[in-house]
């Protein structure tokens, strides 16, 4: 479970982030929705412990993301928005990599990176040097790796950007099988496609602020509109609304 | 598998994996960094020997006026390879529009000095401002006086006397220091080379593994894991200095085996063997460490890779400093000099490369300063490394 409680983040004269609360839990894929800076990266990277929310608390299972940084990020599974993969080494040994970093043991790591590989469908291209990889096999690559210790807990910040169909197909389901393994899902998008195929609960950020969450239905039904879209616009207001 | 655990360890092992595939980081740890300096230090080493050997051996072209007078010293100037060549008119102006470098004039009462016994004088006109000058007239007075020296101890034993009085003191010369100026220049040139093949070995690893991974966006990912930046740096450095090290320690078989193709005069002052490459590589150790750690600084405040390379193209010439220092200020070393990271290693070097000892009070004033100052510099790096701007890639 993934919880922000008044987060807030100004760079500068900028405030990214203001008074941002919401609840992911597990068992649910849960969306980050709002338009291109919104302040979904800046949320999500202070979820991930790599920024210091200003004012407020993150709490992942419990513990608080800033005093219990080391034990939040093992509890985390996260595909940031910089997927930056070592071009010299090949997909199996980019997730090895992480893998030991997570620290897990040699005889688990092999059994676990074979596992991910038939999951993600890599067997084609696993053994190769990642330069030149599609941007469809970077993005398995990066979620493989960000997975490999098997965490409770998913952040994937706009993972089916540069996704042909196929893939995004592919990738929705994985995220829906990760729900299934009770897992919670936390996912950023700018798509309304994308929530409205996947999501328990949105969450929708405008302005660096929350301007609306709940379920499919209860937004639909807060915004007064029998259409997700129409409910969506209406909630962050017409001239934030720049969906692609 | 308990020792891989340590994340160091696995940071260490994955940019070492990582640059053996790289081709620019080997060329530069194993060819470049390392064999530029022995091989620029040879050329430039036989180069001025030859032109040395042949500056002694060339006739000497000296102007003569008044030859006629003179024949028998003509003829022992050309013994000794002089070439005589006619007179001019204007001698002094001659001199001046630096159409001849040197004149000989034998003034016309020489013979009859000459016979009576008096001092017989000979002028040399050259110009002393003009850099061969020197070495010349040092060439023509030198003929000069041993003809001189020959014709006195001849006239003393015409008259029944030993030559030997003629010298109350005999000069020995036995020159001690001062080095001449092929072996101040390999005491400048050397200590600078092993510097900058530190500097060389691990340089693109170091702008790769902080901007080169920051420009890719994995420095994000990398630190999302549960791991301390520390220790990533840590693992990092690590992969930077043995880089660094490999490149030292063929830079200094190189130069030791340099060492056995100087030029003979030079073997004498300088101290270029295995001995020196076994000696110097302990002084070298904490200044790789320095270095990579001074490289890691830089390329995490540069935008991207060229922008690091261009601040690590300019951080290199700073080793030139003592260098510079120590040939235009040949100071008497003390003591704190040592403790002077880049200026301790340097003056150790000069030591061994003299064939004096370094004190173990000045090898551990040298590593001991050096080692505190990487120390404060990476604690500085670390937090450098932990701030959050450094993860976010532009």
């Amino acid at each position: 479970m993934i919880e922000a409680l008044g987060l807030h983040k100004s760079f500068g004269n900028i405030n990214a982030v203001q008074d941002v609360s919401f609840v992911a839990r597990d068992g649910e894929i849960t969306g980050l929705l709002g338009p291109n800076g919104a302040g979904k990266t800046t949320t999500l990277r202070m979820l991930y412990t790599l920024m210091k929310p200003q004012r407020g608390e993150v709490r992942v299972d419990g513990f608080n993301a800033t005093t219990d940084a080391l034990e939040v990020r093992r509890r985390l599974g996260v595909l940031p928005d910089a997927r930056g993969l070592y071009k010299r080494l090949t997909a199996r040994e980019n997730i090895k990599y992480y893998a030991r970093l997570q620290g897990l043991d040699e005889k688990v790591i092999s059994a676990r990176i074979e596992q991910l590989i038939n999951m993600l469908e890599m067997n084609e291209f696993a053994d190769r040097h990642t330069e030149g990889f599609s941007q469809g096999q970077r993005v398995k690559t990066a979620i493989a790796r960000a997975i490999v210790h098997d965490p409770r807990n998913v952040i994937f910040d706009e993972p089916t950007n540069g996704l042909d169909v196929m893939a995004t197909r592919s990738l929705r389901e994985f995220l829906k099988q990760l729900r299934a393994d009770g897992r919670c899902v936390l996912f950023s998008t700018h798509i309304m496609q994308e929530v409205a195929a996947l999501c328990d609960r949105i969450v929708i950020i405008a302005h660096g602020r929350v301007v609306a969450q709940g379920t499919a239905a209860s937004l639909r039904e807060q915004a007064g509109e029998s259409n997700l879209e129409d409910a969506f616009v209406k909630l962050i207001g017409a001239e934030a609304g720049e969906l692609e | 598998m308990k020792l891989l655990r340590s994340i160091a360890i696995v940071v260490y092992l994955k940019e070492l994996r990582e640059s053996l595939r790289d081709r620019r980081v080997l060329f530069n740890a194993l060819l470049l960094g390392p064999l530029m300096g022995p091989v620029i230090f040879l050329i430039i080493l036989r180069l001025t020997v030859a032109h040395e050997v042949e500056q002694a051996e060339k006739p000497l072209p000296v102007v003569v006026i008044g030859a006629e007078v003179a024949s028998n010293l003509i003829s022992i100037l050309k013994q000794a390879g002089i070439e005589v060549l006619p007179p001019v008119k204007d001698p002094e102006a001659a001199i001046r529009t630096q159409q001849y470098d040197l004149i000989l004039r034998i003034p016309n009462d020489y013979a009859d000095d000459w016979r009576a016994g008096r001092p017989a004088q000979v002028e040399i006109l050259y110009d002393s401002s003009r850099r061969e000058a020197g070495s010349q007239v040092q060439r023509l007075r030198n003929a000069l006086n041993s003809y001189s020296q020959l014709q006195s101890s001849m006239r003393i034993i015409a008259r029944g006397l030993s030559p030997n009085v003629l010298h109350p003191i005999m000069i020995a010369e036995r020159d001690q220091a001062t080095p001449q100026s092929r072996s101040a220049m390999v005491f400048a040139m050397l200590p600078y080379f092993l510097v900058f093949t530190a500097f060389m070995g691990g340089m693109f690893l170091a702008i790769d593994a902080t901007a080169g991974e920051r420009e890719r966006h994995s420095l994000e990912p990398l630190f999302i894991n549960p791991v301390a930046t520390a220790s990533v740096l840590l693992g990092k450095l690590a992969a930077i200095s043995s880089f660094s090290l490999i490149s030292v320690i063929i830079s200094l078989t190189a130069f030791a085996l340099a060492g056995y193709y100087l030029p003979a005069d030079l073997q004498t002052t300088v101290v270029l063997d295995a001995g020196f490459a076994l000696r110097a590589l302990p002084l070298m150790l904490p200044l790789i460490l320095l270095i990579s750690i001074v490289q890691t600084l830089v390329t995490a405040f540069s935008k991207n890779f060229r922008e690091a390379q261009t601040y690590l193209g300019l951080i290199q010439l700073v080793p030139m400093i003592p260098s510079l220092v120590l040939t235009i200020l040949p100071f008497k070393p003390q003591l704190w000099a040592f403790a002077i990271p880049l200026l301790g290693q340097q003056l150790a070097f000069m030591r061994l490369l003299r064939g004096e000892a370094v004190s173990t009070l000045q090898m551990s004033m040298c590593t001991f300063a050096t080692l505190i100052f990487a120390a404060m510099l990476f604690y500085f790096a670390k937090r450098v490394y932990a701030s959050e701007r450094l993860a976010i890639s532009p």
